[in-house]
């Protein structure tokens, strides 16, 4: 077997794509890793859709709040400057598009960038939460996820089989194997995992990605 | 003025009747959860009853939103006392899969009634009912199964979905401070979907920390004008610390 970057890697390649100055909202599981990776030297102010933006880390157990805790329930701490809204705020800073980035998992995303992350027809329901207004309202979208489920399925598709959270909302996708944009003209492979080959990554992919010219090994 | 200020969770919703439309505040964390006005609810008995909530309840069970994972109050208790007709929501299901909620399994058997609102459109479709704006095309949705029976428009070069204003009988609400007038202040992530629902309904009630008399509260910290607000219940032992 090959080796698969682990969550907390994907979640550190994924924090290398924030500029510095940008207002970033993290999905829940390895999205919200990545606010621990945040490159030296960039100021990243992070939003979280319960109400509160320019939160900081988890601070040690008699620091805690109930009430400082983000939408994922992971206790932050307070960071001068910090402000807290209510709902219909929140959303308004999602969906009017003054949030620069959102980082999200997905279950599926096709060639064109559609993504689908609330629900898989088994289940019978699910949750939309904010993923809807997150997915077509912030600037741009970052899916972070495994390449394939455990069971080996694609989920990097030409067309998504799951009901939709958005379409053609996702500009790059960071797996445990490859970072993949999205273009006008296809998918495009810019990077592979140490040890992953173009064609090992291909196979895992349905659709037919084009290659960068400037492809690398993923920097860890 | 009238008197806000009530004794008790129980007398503060005692007159609920069945069938009614109630707005229960809070993002689904415990400290912005009026847990007591649920549970009075719950006691209070009101059948048939359509939700307006964020989540359907199940992550206070399960202790996601809480300090050390301490399970708290939510929807689901109202659930599981088969009180629940509909709920009008963004989060229906568990936040994990493998222990589904009580809502879930009542929805999944037939037996409750469930409308998807992605969670800025259910804030807004808040917000509008609140201000006595009609309805609005928002972007969020469209081109998903959102989008099934909902008149569309092409606006600024967006598909946009028509969305109506939801209003509400009763709103059961959280927050950190009220005077006697009804003026409100939150801590933390309090606001959430409390301060919009506050403004939406016939009879807004406050489960609040404290109580104050007027003037001792900063009208510049004021967050919720007393102007939305009947009634208020002080719960002091559960004072946020």
């Amino acid at each position: 077997m090959k080796e698969r970057l682990d969550r907390q890697t994907i979640a550190l390649r994924v924090a290398r794509e924030f500029e510095d100055g940008a207002v970033v909202n993290l999905g829940g599981g390895i999205p919200a890793l990545a606010a621990n990776f945040v490159p030296e030297g960039r100021n990243v102010t992070f939003h979280a859709e319960n109400g509160v933006l320019g939160f900081g880390g988890v601070p040690t157990e008699d620091e805690q709040k109930p009430y400082y805790l983000g939408a994922n329930g992971i206790p932050f701490s307070p960071l001068p400057g910090m402000s807290f809204f209510n709902h219909a705020d929140s959303f308004a800073m999602i969906r009017g598009g003054h949030i620069d980035a959102s980082v999200l998992g997905a279950l599926q995303v096709s060639e064109k960038g559609d993504l689908a992350n609330w629900t898989f027809p088994e289940r019978g329901i699910g949750n939309i939460g904010g993923a809807m207004d997150l997915a077509g309202g912030c600037g741009r979208i970052i899916v972070a996820m495994e390449h394939t489920t455990p069971k080996g399925q694609l989920k990097i598709l030409k067309k998504c089989s799951y009901p939709l959270t958005a379409a053609h909302c996702v500009k790059l996708i960071v797996t445990d194997i490859a970072v993949i944009h999205v273009t006008p003209e296809g998918l495009v492979l810019s990077e592979t995992a140490p040890g992953w080959t173009v064609e090992e990554v291909q196979a895992r992919t349905e659709p037919k990605m084009l290659v960068s010219p400037d492809l690398k090994e993923i920097e860890l | 003025m009238k008197n806000k200020v009530f004794a008790s969770f129980r007398e503060a919703v005692a007159d609920i009747p069945d069938e009614s439309t109630v707005m229960i505040g809070g993002f689904g964390h415990a400290a912005d959860k009026p847990q007591n006005l649920i549970r009075a609810l719950r006691d209070r008995g009101a059948k048939g009853l359509t939700m307006i909530v964020n989540g359907a309840g199940g992550s206070g069970s399960l202790g996601i939103g809480s300090l050390g994972g301490k399970p708290f109050v939510d929807e689901e208790i109202l659930v599981a006392n088969r009180q629940i007709k509909k709920a009008i929501c963004s989060v229906p299901a568990s936040l994990v899969t493998s222990k589904p909620s009580a809502f879930e399994k009542q929805y999944l058997a037939g037996q409750v009634e469930l409308e998807y609102v992605p969670q800025g459109t259910l804030a807004e479709r808040i917000r509008a009912g609140g201000a006595g704006v009609g309805a609005f095309y928002t972007p969020t949705g469209a081109g998903t199964l959102i989008e099934n029976g909902k008149e569309k428009r092409v606006i600024d070069g967006r598909e946009m979905l028509l969305e109506f204003a939801l209003r509400a009988d009763y709103a059961l609400i959280k927050a950190w401070c009220a005077d006697t007038m009804g003026n409100l202040v939150y801590r933390g992530i309090m606001r959430s979907f409390n301060a919009i629902m506050a403004t939406a309904a016939k009879i807004t009630i406050v489960e609040v920390e404290r109580i104050v008399a007027p003037g001792e509260m900063d009208p510049e910290t004021v967050v919720t004008p007393g102007i939305f607000v009947d009634r208020i219940v002080e719960n002091p032992r559960e004072a946020t610390p």
